[in-house]
């Protein structure tokens, strides 16, 4: 079974300050790491692989040093990587990374696509659907549980109020959340193998034959207008009263918010 | 006047560039780098970045300021042939989303402001009954799609159903709640139309020259606002984070119209199939994902007083949090705790009880959406950070408020 794992590199956002003199974000000191969903991904793969035998691919879009996601997937097992790198891919919305992605995919080969459901960066969850339907292949997004036999997979889809059990077949896309599983450690082995012997196979635009109208800023329909630090918080008020006058005034309050459910 | 970029930080989004096409390129190392800093925009291109990458010291040239877009002429597709606003209705075995009327409520807003009607799609099967709703709570169309192959929500089919209905009626704009289901299907359909889909806004506004969607949403975990509009592709889509847009009072003498569409849907527009679909509550504490947090600290008092914090989170079906004190005392488990060492969260609404509120708690939750503190003392630092705070004993204040919540029917 050929796998493909798509990993994006992304700043760690829990560590993320906010400058407050100029309301965009404090760098410094912010480590790269590879997105905590797509660790999962990568360990669903492997599993997988360790079942059936085959491949585990790790797909990256990004600058040179997210060559440094792909090597530390790498170290955990997956057998090839490719980064695709090329300053014509800069830019791109979420409709042009899924082409981008999806046309590297049809080179590579597949029977099974795994992304994370979501980047910490970007946040918008919507790589793995848009390179399904590019792919015009089944996905099934929010999984946290995978059974793969009988050129089909069965997957346990989270919902807000439960799950759904969910069947396709081959080749399909999943894009899976923590609940999935535990990312292993590296082994020693993996990161000597990883570092230093094998190497990460670089595309261009040209590589993978893609259509300079459909990548990067020019493929992209949205556009970023403005960005900026969110509101900070207005003095909030105090309610005044006895206990159940303030608890009166406050479920007012939550009600006027849509806050409640 | 000087610009300089900061390669270290720069992550190559290209937003300066969008800004400011003459002023900046991205280099071969997919970094950001100053073309012409004379260009029109680069000063605005600097002030948006949103890692901050970007430092322009020095005044900017007084020159000629004409807008970066001016000069550009692009043949653009006909999109005038686009006109009004939908709304996906969602809806699971037959019941309705809230987030729905959410969107109806925002969207017949926008639908005003613009000048055109207000269009649902309800896709399913037999729950035709719920169009009178839809209209009561703002709609003038409701479009019906009825198939046994879209009672239950299905990727494939649904968003086959909905191209078919895009296709056809061609509206301007179209809203998704951001759920699950919503995040499934949307960027599908946004893929297949060729346009744009901005995720989980928390914003939409019309820009009045253009008449253009502004939608706004938060991103790097909530750490920065982005403005995202689709210029040249129709229609502009989002997905609209729940709990967050007012809904309309219902009004059931409002005229609306319910038309039946036929998106000639067969059995090879099913991808998937549903083996089964299971109602649970949540067993292990999801903070990250909860909508509601209600937090005990050490005002709580001990194990036996978080029975009185569950009680709350029970009525609301929200998760419980700690500080970490109550978490070292032992009166909640680790995986409960918010903060700097615990879980960073940014639920709509989260109410901290006896919590003093010190920096550390503070980093992990003071980007929820509305905070309410229940405190003893008038001069505790979590005050600070609130929205609503109520001086009191929180046992209390906490049974009146069950009660309160009872009285107005929440919780049944
Ligand atoms: C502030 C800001 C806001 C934005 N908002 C929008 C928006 O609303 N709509 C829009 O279309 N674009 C938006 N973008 C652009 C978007 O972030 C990029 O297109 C990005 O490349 C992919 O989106 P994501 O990070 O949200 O990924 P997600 O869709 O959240 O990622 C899901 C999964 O897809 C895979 N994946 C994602 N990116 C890559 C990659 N580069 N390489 C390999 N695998 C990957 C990973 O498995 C990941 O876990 C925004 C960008 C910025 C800077
Ligand atoms: C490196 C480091 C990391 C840390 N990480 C975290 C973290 O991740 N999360 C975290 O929470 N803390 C963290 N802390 C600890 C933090 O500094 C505080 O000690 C802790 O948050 C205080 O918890 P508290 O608010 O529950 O207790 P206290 O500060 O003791 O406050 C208790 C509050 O309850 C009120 N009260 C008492 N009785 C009642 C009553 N009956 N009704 C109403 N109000 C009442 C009091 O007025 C008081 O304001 C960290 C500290 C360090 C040094």
């Amino acid at each position: 079974m050929n796998i493909i794992v798509c990993v994006k590199q992304v700043p760690d956002t829990t560590d993320v300050k906010i400058d407050p003199k100029t309301g965009t974000l404090i760098r410094e000191g912010v480590p790269s790491i590879v997105n905590p969903d797509d660790k999962h991904a990568l360990e669903e793969a492997l599993h997988l692989k360790e079942k059936f035998g085959g491949k585990v691919t790790v797909l990256s879009m990004g600058p040179p040093q997210a060559e440094d996601a792909l090597r530390e997937c790498s170290a955990m097992g997956a057998d090839d990587m490719i980064l695709l790198c090329d300053r014509a891919f800069a830019g791109a919305d979420t409709w042009a990374t899924s082409y981008t992605l999806g046309e590297a995919a049809k080179k590579i080969g597949y029977d099974l696509i795994i992304c994370g459901r979501e980047a910490i960066d970007g946040d918008t969850a919507q790589i793995g659907p848009q390179m399904a339907e590019h792919l015009q292949i089944p996905q099934i997004t929010y999984v946290r549980k995978v059974e793969v036999g009988d050129g089909k997979v069965i997957c346990e889809r989270a919902l807000e109020d439960g799950y759904e059990r969910i069947e396709a077949s081959l080749p399909a896309l999943l894009t899976v959340i923590s609940d999935l599983n535990k990312p292993r450690y590296p082994s020693v082995r993996g990161i000597v193998e990883a570092y230093q012997e094998k190497k990460v196979t670089v595309w261009t635009a040209a590589d993978i034959g893609a259509d300079m109208a459909c990548i990067g800023l020019d493929g992209s329909p949205t556009n970023v207008k403005r960005s900026f630090a969110p509101e900070p918080k207005g003095k909030g008020e105090v309610l005044k009263g006895d206990a159940k006058e303030m608890s009166k005034q406050l479920v007012e309050k939550l009600k006027e918010k849509n806050v409640l459910r | 006047m000087k610009v300089t970029i900061n390669v270290d930080d720069c992550i190559g989004c290209g937003i300066c560039v969008k800004i400011s096409p003459k002023g900046y390129e991205i280099n071969d190392q997919m970094k950001a780098q100053v073309l012409d800093m004379n260009a029109p925009g680069i000063k605005e291109g600097a002030d948006d970045c949103p890692v901050g990458a970007i430092l322009v010291e020095g005044e900017a040239m007084p020159a000629a300021q004409a807008p970066a877009q001016a000069e550009e002429i692009l043949v653009k597709p006909d999109l005038s042939e686009y006109k009004g606003v939908m709304v996906f209705a969602e809806q699971r075995g037959g019941d309705l989303m809230k987030v729905t009327l959410e969107l109806l409520g925002r969207g017949r807003g926008l639908a005003d402001e613009l000048g055109v009607p207000l269009s649902v799609a309800l896709l399913g099967h037999g729950v035709d009954g719920l169009a009178p709703t839809l209209i009561a709570g703002g709609a003038d169309k409701v479009y019906v799609i009825d198939d046994p192959r879209l009672k239950d929500y299905n990727t494939s089919s649904y968003a086959k159903a909905m191209i078919e209905l895009i296709r056809a009626e061609k509206p301007e704009i179209v809203l998704y709640g951001a759920t699950h289901n919503g995040r499934d299907l949307a960027p599908r359909i946004a893929k297949r139309l060729d346009t744009g889909l901005t995720a989980d806004c928390t914003e939409l506004s019309i820009e009045t020259e253009t008449r253009m969607l502004l939608q706004t949403r938060p991103a790097f975990g909530g750490n920065i606002m982005a403005t995202i509009m689709c210029p040249d592709n129709r229609p502009q889509m989002s997905t609209v984070r729940p709990g967050i847009m007012k809904v309309l009072e219902p009004d059931q003498n409002r005229k609306g119209e319910t038309i039946i569409f036929d998106a000639k849907l067969t059995d090879a527009d099913v991808l998937t199939r549903i083996i089964e679909i299971i109602k649970e509550r949540k067993v292990v504490a999801n903070l990250e994902d909860a909508k509601i947090i209600v937090s005990g600290g050490r005002g709580v008092g001990g194990a036996d007083g978080f029975k009185t914090i569950q009680a709350l989170a029970d009525i609301l079906n929200a998760e419980v949090g700690g500080s970490r004190v109550a978490v070292e005392k032992g009166w909640i488990s680790k995986d409960h705790q918010v903060g700097q060492t615990g879980k960073s969260v940014r639920p709509n609404l989260y109410i901290a009880c006896g919590i003093s509120g010190s920096i550390q708690h503070r980093a992990g939750m003071q980007n929820s959406e509305c905070i309410v503190a229940i405190n003893k003392d008038p001069s505790a630092q979590i005050f600070t950070v609130a929205d609503i705070g109520l001086v009191g004993d929180l046992f209390d204040v906490i049974p009146a408020l069950i009660e309160e919540l009872k009285a107005a029917g929440i919780g049944q």
